[in-house]
């Protein structure tokens, strides 16, 4: 079956677009970057009213642009991004059509139909109820019906990605194995498709009870099954990012897998362990047994750690391979400073990984131990952890590869590329200090969500530490600068695709050019044959090791301080 | 470019690994191992563990059983507050009510002694963080959860919602004294 279509060949990155696929991902792409931009000016309020010497929105408004904040950013920005990356991973890398494209467009036009929805049910007010919305409390109708609409075209969007890399097999236009980033988009996909199913079954039965068609939802049963909604879909960002760090080694470095098997087993490790973590928010609840607590919020034995810990490694590791393999062969380091760092793709991803390691990974370990969790469950520590995984390690690197993506996407020259060049460690670095001082105030025992710390004229006001105000006032601080960071790359990106020098896409053909093999990886023919081929990453990954250690035993100290519990 | 072209080898799976990677995979292994161990660890030789003791309930039932409770054991009321101040005897039961937005009663504990405390919620989610000591348990409506305590330091405490539970929600705070 042949459809009516063009490709296009990038001449400077040789990707080859086609013609649907390539409006598909902008136009997902173009959405992302909207909701970024909205849920960037809702995080100004949120932040200049959490930093207390400002305290700036009325408690009502503050609550509101909390909920619409968290469900801008983890949800619409992030998915329309990611939906953007799959059809990206398939469509391109694979050099194929993009399958049923009026398909992807109905999936667009219901994600977009139910984000906007949803934005405008919270807007409206009465249902300032949080991204979580635990029943009993209730949002308006409309509030679920967004979401839901939403979560159907995300779904649809799915399949057809793996549709795509069905047209992709039986067209043969590539040879053997998918590339190892498409795997780590279906490694997104699948998880992915699990998320916004339990996002259905518990989500449905919310709106039905807005509506009084049913007349109650267990509680319980509710958390349970919204956090495998809410948690996985931060799953599919650590998938989709991850994928994406393999990406940019390789289009910056020529970077190899330092071992397919075991990158690829690694994402293998993420489909089988990854969902289990949703029983992270579940530990300081009633009504589990301990059994339970420990298997799944351990991801069964940490299996799915153990991945992240792999991929953590292999991604530097792999740019350090090629790097040497480039002469850059002096000391352990040299491969590293002699790094583009004034090439924002390549900067942005590299503050990524170590960021999401150090900070969102550790913490997310802490938060995760069973007992531990009673002394960080819904403190402030939370959202700085999720502030390191998702904004540090997704968001970061989304931006990362879209500073790649504007010549080659969407043709364009960048405008201002010394602000652009500057934005990842703006950016990077203040989120840096955000979530450290974040989990600092968390650790004093400051609540999350959260209008007024110093429970202004109650007679029973619990009063905070010092050091809880100055943390908050840090938090303040740190935040308005990475919106700054965000306001950057915002202005880069939409002034670069209004104003920016159009560059050559290269010249429309009707035929798709065959995806070329990887040259055969020198890298190892036997185990070790390459000796140790990575030393700096590895010692990289050793001072990771000891930080993870101390810290972890520097809070069960802690723990064993508190009252008795049994 | 490889990362994102298919590789080479059609076997993948047969693909060496380095040496670097070998070494890691087995460190990282076996530090998963210590950090799943270390919960079970805890749940036998550590005295912090939650308990998992749960009943359903109804918020009527709840209250008065709660209320059943205070009326034997209160000992005076709080002049600020107006809330009963409640010391149950060592060993004894102990009932916090978590409502909009308000925790009932105020209860006076005695250092070193344990207690069967009952939380349930009457209407939404709320969240018992009892600070300074910063312990944060989920209180869920519909849900009895007894979780056993003992106190280790005398002093004044309070007890912090923080489950987001509507525009109230950061004026619910309550107190709890150790002896």
């Amino acid at each position: 079956m042949s459809i009516a279509t063009t490709y296009r060949t990038c001449p400077r990155s040789g990707l080859q677009f086609e013609a649907n696929a390539e409006k598909l991902i902008i136009a997902n792409a173009v959405a992302a970057v909207v909701f970024l931009l909205i849920g960037g000016v809702l995080a100004l309020g949120v932040a200049l009213t959490r930093w207390p010497a400002v305290h700036w929105l009325q408690a009502d408004t503050f609550y509101q642009v909390l909920t619409a904040h968290g469900i801008d950013m983890l949800i619409f920005w992030i998915i329309f991004f990611e939906i953007a990356v799959l059809y990206f991973c398939a469509s391109t890398l694979l050099r194929c059509r993009i399958a049923t494209p009026r398909i992807a467009w109905l999936a667009f036009a219901l994600m977009l139909i139910g984000a906007v929805v949803n934005n405008y049910a919270v807007y409206k007010g009465g249902s300032s109820v949080m991204m979580t919305s635990y029943v009993p409390m209730m949002a308006e109708q409309s509030f679920y019906l967004g979401l839901i609409l939403f979560a159907v075209g995300a779904l649809i969007g799915c399949f057809v990605f793996f549709g795509t890399l069905v047209v992709a097999k039986r067209d043969k236009t590539y040879e053997g194995s998918v590339p190892l980033v498409t795997f780590g988009a279906i490694t997104a996909a699948i998880i992915a498709v699990f998320t916004i199913a339990s996002g259905a079954i518990i989500l449905i039965p919310t709106w039905l009870l807005s509506l009084g068609v049913i007349d109650k939802v267990d509680p319980l049963i509710y958390r349970m099954i919204w956090w495998a909604f809410g948690h996985s879909s931060q799953q599919i960002n650590v998938a989709a990012h991850v994928s994406v760090w393999y990406l940019v080694a390789a289009v910056v470095f020529g970077a190899k897998p330092m071992s397919e098997r075991v990158s690829r087993g690694a994402f293998l490790l993420y489909i089988l362990f990854l969902q289990l973590a949703s029983a992270h928010h579940l530990l300081a609840d009633p009504g589990l047994s301990t059994n339970w607590k420990v298997v799944n919020t351990s991801y069964f034995m940490y299996f799915a750690v153990l991945a992240s810990m792999i991929h953590g490694l292999t991604v530097p590791g792999a740019m350090e391979v090629a790097q040497r393999q480039k002469g850059y062969t002096r000391g352990l380091y040299e491969w590293l400073r002699r790094a583009p760092w004034s090439n924002p793709t390549f900067s942005g991803v590299f503050i990524s990984i170590i960021g999401f390691g150090f900070l969102g990974g550790i913490s997310g370990v802490m938060m995760g131990t069973e007992q531990l969790n009673m002394i960080i469950h819904n403190t402030i520590y939370v959202p700085g952890h999720f502030h390191a995984t998702v904004v540090v390690g997704t968001t970061l690197t989304f931006m990362a590869l879209t500073y790649y993506l504007i010549p080659t996407l969407f043709k364009r020259e960048m405008i201002s590329p010394g602000l652009a060049k500057l934005q990842p460690y703006l950016f990077g670095l203040s989120m840096y200090f955000f979530c450290l001082v974040m989990m600092g105030a968390g650790t004093l025992g400051v609540s999350r969500r959260h209008w007024d710390m110093a429970f202004s004229g109650m007679p029973m006001a619990y009063e905070w530490p010092g050091a809880a105000y100055l943390m908050m006032g840090l938090v303040g601080i740190s935040a308005v600068a990475a919106i700054v960071g965000g306001a950057i790359y915002i202005y880069v990106t939409v002034g670069s695709l209004l104003w920016g020098k159009r560059i050559e896409g290269g010249a429309a053909s009707v035929a798709s050019k065959p995806t070329p093999l990887m040259a055969p990886a020198a890298v190892a023919q036997g185990y070790g044959s390459q000796g140790f081929a990575a030393p700096g990453t590895f010692v990289l990954a050793m001072v990771f090791l000891v930080a993870f250690i101390l810290y972890y035993f520097v809070n069960w100290k802690y723990l064993s301080t508190v009252w008795g519990l049994s | 470019m490889s990362a994102i072209l298919p590789p080479a080898e059609r076997l993948w799976w047969k693909h060496p690994l380095d040496r670097v990677e070998g070494t890691w995979i087995v460190i990282a292994f076996v530090w998963c191992m210590i950090l799943f161990f270390m919960m079970v660890f805890w749940h036998i030789y550590g005295r912090q563990n939650l308990s998992t003791e749960t009943y359903t309930t109804t918020p009527e039932a709840f209250m008065a059983k709660a209320e059943a409770w205070a009326a034997q054991y209160t000992v005076r009321t709080d002049e600020v507050s107006g809330l009963p101040i409640v010391a149950p005897p060592d060993g004894g039961d102990a009932y916090i009510i978590s409502r909009l937005w308000s925790f009932w009663p105020i209860l006076e504990l005695e250092k070193g002694k344990t207690y069967r405390l009952h939380l349930s919620s009457l209407d939404y989610n709320h969240g018992f963080s009892l600070q300074p000591v910063n312990i944060n348990i989920q209180v869920v409506p519909g849900y009895e959860h007894v979780v056993t305590v003992t106190p280790n330091q005398s002093g004044t405490y309070s007890i912090v919602c923080n489950e987001f539970c509507g525009i109230g929600h950061h004026t619910m705070v309550g107190r709890l004294y150790v002896k």
